[in-house]
């Protein structure tokens, strides 16, 4: 499904941050992606989200070179990725349906042909009871969820989360985990950034590991 | 979420509850916001000032033609008196003279009275005209859109009648076409000077606001909008606030000028109104002002929305340059 062969990226006129980066993240994968602060975890998930050109080397998304794509169909090609953010990035004047609806608003949709899927998801994260609340009210672990809801609300075919047990206790972790395990379970790619050696040893997954800017895979 | 048959939620299996109720979708930029209502007044602010000078400009422009009108729509016979000469009979003739040019409209001759008048600011009261050699006026109105031969007017007179002078204003009309056209230059340069100044508050205000509104533009591009979609987003929001304000300015400006107006035709004749209206002119805007101060708050509206659209599109352009060329990524954070 994503393809890097080779890929290096740098920041302005520094040193490679990211170098030879060869993997595969197939369909249907689970993975999780760790390494030390400023190893470039985040970078290497913005390339994936493409929200970043590497400065060489080969993307392939979904089987197209990203570099022979067209500026303005990025936008259609990352409606096929959903990501979750360290921060969230909730908008705070929304509540947390309409957040969830966000990725079907923008694609034009009618309120009214997924206003079922969106309470059913939220159901299905666990803030069934919250749907009407805006986000200043949530908890660290909601906001969490509902983030990851707005992230799967259009069916993406790889999930990206960047550290998302980072502010939540251990038995909200437990329960993002099961969370993403189910919907790897129902066909979805999942990489899940994070430091977390207690969240990875709960999940016999593959494990790609940044050291200083190169990548270590283990099956 | 069909194919991703997601287990049915905790609690469906309960006894039945009321369908949860969504209150109806907010926009997605904010309605109301500190930032938006301080816009709002800026541009409201701003329209005012357009609109009183677009006024002021079209209140000089009427005056100044006013003048300009009532001097040039009249010419004046003048007979000098000399020896033997029977002032009344040469004042008809001369009236008669100027009557048998085409363009000419009606002859008043000016008598004694009238004359003392004219002159009783110098001369004083009780003159009496026949111990003074003093000239004596023949006022002849013209039509202005075919004005008369007024060459071949002044040499029949003075073939006809040496004694008389032709005097068509031309010298006062030229001076007060010019300094009409002065008035007018320099108000349409104040005019030029505050639009300009509403232009860049407006769209530095504009950009402010869109920049305390970029993280609704980046999470909008990370869930996958397409840039015209942000723009319409943003442009339909600031439309709203601009129409808002430019209309309130707009009102503003537009019923100062209409109850100055009201006063002045309610105090004609008393020294105040006297006062304005030789400092100002008529406050009387008339349709075309009127028309011109409603066509400021277009503008003004469009200005907002193009600025909205153009920064937004901007700010879209800056994330996808970050993404083609990550060195100029500076404070995104990279783990």
């Amino acid at each position: 499904m994503i393809h890097f062969e080779n890929v290096g990226l740098r920041y302005g006129m520094g040193p490679e941050i990211l170098r030879d980066m060869t993997f595969d993240i197939p369909k249907r994968s689970f993975q999780f992606l760790t390494g030390p602060s400023g190893a470039g975890k985040t970078t290497l998930l913005r390339l994936l989200f493409m929200s970043l050109q590497p400065t060489r080397g080969l993307i392939r998304m979904f089987g197209r070179d990203l570099s022979q794509i067209p500026r303005g169909e990025l936008p259609m090609l990352r409606r096929r990725v959903g990501i979750v953010f360290q921060d969230f990035r909730l908008l705070d004047h929304l509540t947390t349906y309409e957040n969830v609806a966000l990725p079907l608003r923008v694609r034009g949709k009618e309120e009214s042909s997924y206003r079922n899927d969106v309470i059913e998801l939220l159901k299905w994260v666990g803030l069934g009871e919250r749907i009407n609340v805006l986000p200043p009210v949530l908890s660290g672990g909601e906001k969490q969820r509902a983030a990851i809801a707005r992230a799967l609300m259009d069916r993406p075919e790889i999930l990206l989360a960047d550290e998302p047990t980072g502010n939540v206790d251990p038995p909200m972790a437990q329960r993002l985990l099961s969370l993403f395990l189910e919907l790897n379970r129902l066909g979805t790619a999942v990489v899940i950034a994070t430091h977390d050696l207690g969240l990875m040893d709960q999940v016999n997954a593959r494990r790609m590991i940044l050291t200083e800017g190169r990548l270590d895979i283990y099956e | 979420m069909n194919e991703m048959a997601r287990p049915k939620a905790e609690g469906t299996a309960t006894p039945r509850r009321a369908p949860m109720r969504v209150r109806p979708t907010a926009p997605i930029l904010p309605p109301s916001n500190i930032q938006g209502n301080a816009l709002m007044v800026v541009i409201a602010i701003m329209a005012f000032l357009a609109c009183l000078t677009l006024g002021a400009v079209t209140m000089v422009r009427a005056t100044a033609t006013g003048w300009q009108s009532e001097i040039s729509r009249e010419i004046t016979i003048q007979i000098k008196p000399s020896e033997g000469l029977d002032m009344d009979a040469t004042l008809e003739k001369a009236k008669n003279l100027a009557l048998g040019f085409v363009g000419t409209q009606e002859g008043t001759i000016m008598d004694d009275a009238a004359t003392a008048r004219l002159l009783e600011p110098w001369l004083g009261t009780g003159l009496d005209l026949n111990e003074l050699p003093v000239p004596r006026l023949v006022i002849i109105t013209i039509d202005e859109q075919n004005p008369p031969d007024f060459v071949a007017m002044r040499d029949l007179l003075s073939k006809e009648i040496p004694q008389a002078f032709l005097d068509d204003h031309r010298t006062w009309v030229d001076r007060l076409v010019s300094m009409a056209s002065t008035t007018v230059w320099i108000g349409t340069g104040v005019l030029i000077l505050v639009f300009t100044a509403m232009v860049l508050t407006v769209v530095f205000a504009t950009r402010g606001v869109i920049s305390g509104n970029r993280h609704i533009v980046e999470v909008l591009h990370f869930v996958g909008a397409e840039s015209a979609f942000v723009a319409r987003e943003f442009q339909k929001h600031f439309l709203k606030i601009s129409l808002k304000g430019s209309a309130a300015g707009s009102a503003v400006a537009a019923i100062l000028f209409a109850i100055l107006g009201a006063w002045q035709a309610s105090s004609r004749a008393t020294p105040e109104s006297d006062q304005a209206t030789a400092l100002f002119g008529t406050f009387s805007l008339g349709l075309a002002g009127y028309l011109g101060i409603f066509a400021t708050m277009i503008v003004i509206a469009l200005l907002t929305t193009l600025t909205a659209r153009f920064t937004v599109m901007r700010n879209i352009d800056e994330i996808d340059l970050i993404r083609s060329d990550p060195g100029r990524s500076d404070g995104l954070p990279a783990s």
